[in-house]
């Protein structure tokens, strides 16, 4: 199972992601910027926005508190795009969730490094968050194990149908956590994307220039990587399969923009509850039914 | 053109304004001038901002705060004085409590007259700070490359 072809194979992938995912991730957030933007009834910036704005805060003045949250969310990169090679190398799920958590981590420390209070609050919810959506992240975990019997990413390719016939609850339990890790509304409570709100910005209070634009970079590949989980529910030994398991992720990426614009921020209580109830709902029966399937 | 003129961002303050200029300030972010077209966007962080948008005049209460928020900002950074009241101190130029316009309290880039200041002035002022901010943002590249 950890044959160094494996590994080798995983290293070239996080190379690949490392290049590939910033670029394709800014794209969409070029894109979601202007699809928001349509839903407001305005135009929107260009398609390239999010890239100038990376760009000029490389040019920024260095002007860091705390001197180590730098590094932090240069771990946080790597260990994003370590998790992005993973999966794509079609290797361990599991590994690929537990890793992409450990970036979470340092972007949380990286946030508490600053000791600002309005970035402490912003790190103490996005733990809250970690806690909100982890559950339901092993339960579909889980549940690949399960359908695919392998956590082996790769496994589906060999499947007659997608696992999406025997997990459907557990994907749209998914679904459901995907907002918080995507940041985006209701479930933004740690840093959202508009101004005037309570915390300042939360976590990334403090950064500015090069730090943020390493935060922006990371949100780019994380999307990448999450939808990279959706499509693999639609993945199945027909080639064709993964356009349309692209199609799939795309739709589901608009879904996830039209909740962004339609619904208000909730409290953190109702995030937690909803998604431990959503997780142990949507994802027990999952595990239920495919024990006795 | 640099990045810095492609990604304006701002942050908005309130100093004594009687909010006229300051809904005029919210209605370029609306729809109708929708300033998201050329990359502005309306944070809530000095230090994420690299324009720094004042409304009304300063007075005893607020010119520290002015000079914190103005402190707080990022190299390169523009300030833009929206208003006659931030301008020069208005009609509230010989109050008791006031000092005058935010020239009073820490360097102004570009004045925007009216009162209230029209969206369109608030834009051009904004055009004309990204200039002073792309000549900025070159000064701090040569200046990193010098040192």
């Amino acid at each position: 199972m950890f044959a160094l072809g494996n590994l080798l194979l995983v290293i070239v992938a996080t190379v690949l992601f490392a290049v590939l995912a910033p670029i394709a991730g800014c794209l969409l957030a070029g894109l979601d910027r202007i699809i928001s933007a349509r839903m407001q009834g305005r135009v929107g910036p260009p398609l390239l926005q999010p890239y100038y704005d990376v760009r000029k805060l490389l040019a920024k003045e260095d002007v860091s508190v705390s001197g180590v949250d730098g590094v932090y969310m240069t771990c946080a990169l790597v260990f994003t795009a370590f998790a992005g090679g993973i999966f794509f190398a079609g290797d361990n799920l599991l590994m690929s969730a537990f890793i992409i958590t450990m970036a979470s981590l340092f972007f949380i420390m990286a946030a508490y490094s600053s000791r600002s209070p309005f970035a402490e609050l912003g790190a103490g919810r996005e733990t809250l968050q970690v806690m909100a959506y982890e559950p339901m992240v092993l339960l579909m975990a889980v549940c690949f194990f399960m359908a695919a019997h392998t956590f082996m990413v790769d496994g589906v390719l060999d499947l007659e149908r997608p696992i999406i016939a025997t997990t459907l609850p557990a994907f749209l339990g998914f679904l459901f956590i995907l907002t918080i890790k995507l940041r985006k509304s209701p479930f933004d409570i740690a840093m959202s994307h508009h101004a005037h709100q309570e915390i300042v910005r939360g976590t990334i209070t403090e950064m500015s220039g090069r730090t943020l634009a390493k935060v922006e970079v990371m949100h780019w590949c994380e999307n990448i990587l999450f939808l990279g989980w959706v499509a693999m529910f639609f993945v199945w030994s027909n080639p064709a399969s993964i356009v349309l398991a692209v199609i799939v992720a795309l739709a589901i990426w608009f879904l996830e923009i039209f909740i962004d614009n339609n619904f208000a921020r909730v409290k953190w209580q109702t995030m937690l509850n909803s998604s431990w109830l959503v997780a142990l709902v949507f994802g027990g029966v999952n595990v239920i039914f495919l024990a006795f399937v | 053109m640099g990045y810095s003129s492609k990604s304006p961002w701002v942050i908005h303050y309130d100093a004594s304004s009687c909010n006229g200029c300051d809904i005029e300030v919210l209605a370029a972010l609306c729809p109708g001038f929708d300033v998201e077209r050329f990359g502005i966007i309306n944070t809530g962080d000095p230090k994420h901002a690299d324009i720094f948008l004042v409304t009304g005049s300063v007075n005893e209460r607020n010119i520290d705060i002015i000079k914190q928020i103005y402190d707080q900002m990022v190299e390169p950074k523009v300030v833009v004085a929206c208003g006659i009241c931030a301008c020069s101190g208005g009609i509230f130029h010989d109050c008791y409590n006031v000092i005058g316009g935010v020239d009073k309290a820490i360097p102004v880039d570009v004045y925007a007259p009216g009162c209230a200041v029209r969206p369109e002035a608030i834009i051009d002022a904004v055009v004309q700070g990204i200039a002073v901010l792309d000549q900025k943002a070159e000064a701090l590249k040569a200046m990193k490359k010098g040192a």
